[in-house]
Order: C-alpha cells, then sequence, then structure tokens
C-alpha cells in the first residue's frame, strides 16, 4: 500500500508538473493536427484516404508525446538532483521508474485519440477493431516511454536528449511503414525496420483500421512487448550503472 | 552498552584513478550526534552516498539499524533521511508542495502528510512561505525546508551533509538549533561539516577524515583533553629571517613554535605565554609585528595537530567552491 500511494505521488506530481501544462496540452493538440492536415493536404485524395492516415498520425502522436517529455524531464530532473530524492525513496526501483514513465505513457496515450477524436468527425471509424486498436496505442505509447527513459539515461544534458531522440524518431517514422509500406523501402533498409517497435505497433493500426496488415497480431503484440520489457531493463541497468556509482 | 545505529567496517571506493575511501571504519551510536569533519573531498560526502545507497562500494560492510546494507544499498532507506549537500527539491513546488511529496514518497497517507507538513513549516519557521515556489527561497530557508523535507517520515538516523554551508549566520544559528533538538527528540545525527566549531558545539563524538582516511575518531571531550592547560597565541608579522622559528626556540626553550606560511607564528606552552619578550625579541630580529592575540584552544587546535591541514585555508576553499557554483 505505501509503495502504491508513493507511486501515485510520482505519478500525479509528474502528470500536474510537466504533462498537464497548459504548452503540452496544446502541444498534444496541435502536433497530431498539423500532422494529419500535412499527410491529408499531400496525398491529394480526399477525405477517403483519412483512415489509411490515422495510424501513421496517431503513431507519430504518440512517439513524439512520449520521448519527447520523458526524455527531457528526467534529463531535467537529473540535472537539478531532484531525481536524487527518488533514488533515496524506500520504493523498489522498477516501481519507481515504472511511476517516472507512466506520466509519458499517459500522456502519449491521451495524444493517440486526438486525432481519432477529430477522425470520428470526418469519417466512419464504425469498422475499426477497437479491440486491437486500445491495446495496440497503449504498448506503443509503454515501448515510446521506455524509449524516452533508454535516451534520457543515456545523456547528461537536456539538449542532448532531444537530439539524441531525433536519432531515433526520425528514421523510425520514414522506416516503420506508417506512410510507406516496408515492401516498397529497399531490401537492404527492412531488416531495419524490424528492429523498431513502431513498426509493430503501426502493423496492428494498419490492421484495426483499414483490416490489412503484414503480421501475424500475435507476433505484433509481442515483440511491442518485448521491446517494453527490453528497453525498460536496460534502462534500469543503465541507470544503477551509471546514477548509483 | 548503547547499541549501534550505523556500523562501518573498511569502507572502500575508488572513482576512476582517485581512491575516495580508503577503508575506513566507524561505528555511530544510535541517538548519537556523529560529526565527520573534513576537507573538501576528504570523502565525505562519498561515504554518505555509499551509506545512503546513492553510490556503492567496492569494498566493506554496511550496517544501518541493524539492516546489513553491504549488498542490498537501499534496503535500510525507510530508516534514515538525508539532507544533502544541496537542496534537491523541486523548484516549481511550493513548500507545502515539496513537504507532501517527500512525504508520499514514504507511503504516508493524504492526512498524515499533510499534518506532518504543516508541523514542519509551523516548526522551522516557515509556514508564511508554505504557499510560496521553492524556487523563491532564500538559501536560508530553502536549507530549512531540505532539512524539514529529510525529517518528514520521522527517520530514526538523519544524514546532514554540510547543513549550514552557504546560509547566512543567523540562519546556519537558527539550523544548528533545530539540528540540537532533532538529537534531543532521540534521532541520530550523522554529520558531515567543514566547519570545526560547528562540530564542537553540536557532536557528541567525531571523526576527522582526510583523502578518504579516518585519521582520529573520539568524544568531543577527549579530543579536547590534551589541550587542557595549554595557553596559545598567535603573533601576526612580516620581514624576518626564514630561521626566525630557530632563533625563538632557541631564545624561549619552554615554548612551543609553529610557523605558519601565511606569516603567523603560534606559540603553545603549559602555562601563561607573556606576550611583550616575544614582540620585542621578534622586533630585534627586524620583523614588524602586526597582532598578537591569545587563542581559546578549541577544537581547531586538535584538528590541525592530528591533520596537518590549516581550518582557515580548509574553509576559505569551501566558501570559494559554494560561490563558483
Amino acid at each position: 500500500m505505501r509503495r502504491w500511494r508513493a507511486f501515485f505521488a510520482i505519478l500525479a506530481k509528474d502528470m500536474r508538473t510537466y504533462y498537464l501544462k497548459p504548452p503540452n496540452i496544446s502541444w498534444g493538440i496541435v502536433f497530431p493536427l498539423a500532422w494529419t492536415a500535412m499527410f491529408f493536404l499531400r496525398s491529394g485524395s480526399g477525405l477517403g484516404s483519412v483512415p489509411s492516415l490515422l495510424p501513421g498520425v496517431v503513431s507519430v502522436a504518440i512517439l513524439f508525446g512520449t520521448t519527447s517529455m520523458l526524455a527531457v524531464t528526467v534529463t531535467f530532473e537529473k540535472k537539478n538532483r531532484s531525481f536524487q530524492r527518488l533514488l533515496l525513496a524506500p520504493i523498489p526501483f522498477e516501481l519507481l521508474m515504472l511511476a517516472k514513465t507512466g506520466g509519458a505513457i499517459l500522456f502519449g496515450t491521451a495524444n493517440a485519440f486526438v486525432p481519432v477524436i477529430i477522425a470520428g468527425f470526418i469519417v466512419d471509424l464504425s469498422g475499426v477493431v477497437w479491440i486491437a486498436f486500445v491495446p495496440a496505442v497503449i504498448l506503443i505509447a509503454m515501448s515510446s516511454a521506455f524509449l524516452g527513459l533508454f535516451i534520457a539515461v543515456a545523456v547528461s544534458e537536456v539538449f542532448e536528449a532531444q537530439t539524441f531522440s531525433n536519432f531515433f524518431r526520425f528514421p523510425m517514422i520514414f522506416l516503420c511503414g506508417l506512410f510507406f509500406p516496408i515492401t516498397k523501402l529497399p531490401v537492404f533498409i527492412r531488416p531495419l525496420s524490424y528492429a523498431f517497435p513502431l513498426t509493430y505497433g503501426a502493423d496492428v493500426l494498419h490492421g484495426a483500421v483499414q483490416g490489412e496488415h503484414e503480421l501475424p497480431y500475435l507476433l505484433d503484440f509481442g515483440a511491442l512487448a518485448a521491446f517494453c520489457i527490453v528497453l525498460f531493463a536496460a534502462s534500469l541497468w543503465n541507470i544503477r550503472r551509471k546514477w548509483i556509482l | 552498552m548503547i547499541s549501534n545505529a550505523i556500523a562501518v567496517e573498511g569502507l572502500k571506493k575508488r572513482f576512476d584513478d582517485v581512491q575516495a575511501l580508503s577503508g575506513i571504519s566507524f561505528n555511530v551510536g544510535k541517538g548519537e550526534l556523529f560529526g565527520f569533519l573534513g576537507p573538501n573531498g576528504a570523502g565525505k560526502t562519498t561515504t554518505i552516498n555509499v551509506l545512503t545507497g546513492l553510490a556503492r562500494a567496492d569494498a566493506g560492510t554496511v550496517v544501518i539499524g541493524g539492516i546489513d546494507c553491504t549488498h542490498k544499498p537501499r534496503a535500510a532507506q525507510h530508516l534514515v533521511g538525508i539532507v544533502p549537500d544541496e537542496s534537491n527539491l523541486y523548484p516549481e513546488l511550493t513548500g507545502f508542495g515539496n513537504l507532501c511529496f517527500c512525504a508520499a514518497l514514504y507511503g504516508m497517507s493524504i492526512k498524515e502528510r499533510k499534518q506532518r507538513a504543516q508541523r514542519l513549516l509551523a516548526d522551522f519557521g516557515l509556514s508564511k512561505a508554505a504557499d510560496r515556489k521553492f524556487a523563491t527561497y532564500s538559501k536560508g530557508m530553502k536549507r530549512k525546508l531540505t532539512v524539514a523535507a529529510g525529517i518528514i517520515h520521522r527517520p530514526r538516523i538523519l544524514f546532514l551533509d554540510e547543513p549550514t554551508t552557504g546560509i547566512d549566520v543567523a540562519s546556519a544559528r537558527g539550523l544548528r538549533r533545530l539540528i540540537a533538538e532533532l538529537n534531543r527528540e532521540g534521532i541520530t545525527i550523522f554529520l558531515t561539516t567543514h566547519y570545526i566549531e560547528e562540530a564542537e558545539r553540536l557532536c557528541d563524538r567525531i571523526a576527522f577524515i582526510v583523502s578518504g582516511r579516518i585519521v582520529k575518531t573520539d568524544s568531543v571531550a577527549h579530543l579536547l583533553q590534551p589541550l587542557k592547560g595549554r595557553h596559545i597565541l598567535e603573533i601576526t608579522f612580516s620581514g624576518a629571517r626564514a630561521s626566525i622559528k630557530q632563533e625563538l626556540s632557541r631564545e624561549f626553550p619552554g615554548l612551543d613554535f609553529e610557523l605558519s606560511k601565511h606569516g603567523i607564528i603560534r606559540v603553545e606552552a603549559g602555562e601563561e605565554i607573556r606576550v611583550g619578550p616575544l614582540v620585542r625579541f621578534l622586533e630585534e630580529q627586524d620583523a614588524e609585528v602586526a597582532e598578537a592575540r591569545k587563542v581559546r584552544p578549541s577544537l581547531e587546535e586538535v584538528f590541525i595537530k592530528v591533520t596537518g591541514i590549516e581550518a582557515e585555508a580548509m574553509r576559505a576553499e569551501k566558501e570559494k567552491k559554494g560561490k563558483g557554483r
């Protein structure tokens, strides 16, 4: 019980302090909107293109919402030493880091539904397989948040966190099949696509919205879960190694 | 017999090519106020970090509150409170918010954390600033709130790392009073400081640490014992020959002389020192005497004797570092 009080206190503080600030809320709305508009105009194929664009926009909204904030907040707290206070708290290290990433996961998940709600006003979404869509959104948010944590632990300055995030984010966006099918990528690049968690998330989202997916759902969800575990474990290992000297 | 709140044996810690701790051993009794005194870089903060689970020891054993933390450095964190040398509270939260958050980290209920935070804010004279953001606090207020955060969960052992560094005299005095009160309430306190007079005034026992080694551990009374009945005189002068110490020793065989780099000669004796003959002799040797003052024998003298480090230089170094931050 005591541990969970600490967990929710960390989560609530981060939500209040970082994620629910007006600039972030507006970022969470404006960014997916801008992406939606950009791809909508680019496709030039009218409202009919919305379902094909939706998985990509949802994924990008999650990816940027989670990685940007978490990498920066953890690096910032490490720099001003307030992260040390968390390390001194008598709660298991794993729970502490889950609390720290929890805010990013919730924020990323909420971001994902901004384009969905907007799309709901434009096209009929009754055909969407929500039972696949929602877990995929949550798993993408989790894997992206853990990627953000991994980045935050790897750097020491806030600006480095942003730069390092982009090193992962941009290749991921263009190579994970969100906007260009993986099958149309050069053969030698394809293996790289399968090294990104977003590839599997995007595949589920495409399947859930349009009914077309390349891999079995089980493999997609399994891969996403594996990425979550590996990234989280690697981050914890790195924190223990680098921050607890 | 007093049982130990902290027991450390053969603690070693190395950072790259720097041996921060070279096998230190000490015990802190329950309810004791234990001082860890040493210059900058002596290993004080490293010791606290190892004892509180923020750093891993390379060798040695650590037992805190009866819990063996040697292989599980975070096992006793529920028993200890930590006040680091630099505040680690959240600048964007209010004083009240910070305390409530820290209380929550120790699993206190919402009602309990609010009550405790209000009580501590009142005790530390910060009630009026409770709703102000921590970032707007003065240095003294920040230190007080950091101490309050360290004891929010009623720890049995409190680690205070340089608690009065960088704050004004009045705030430092208030903080020392609070530390003494906390100790009277039964909290075991492990205090690191470079202020010798602070350690002398507050601590039951003191360990001198230099370059990662403990060179002396004893009670303040025992440390001061050899100085009882000793008389000390400090003479500031300029223009004397390099051999002045030998000449003084020859002329005044009953006195001990120690010449510092800063043109100060310390004179020690087991009886009252007569200033006039000494000053006259120095002036005859073409020295210009600027000041001669009697010094009350204090822990500072013991520290200088034991460590060979001048307290003044130690303070100056620390203050310089503090300003540079």
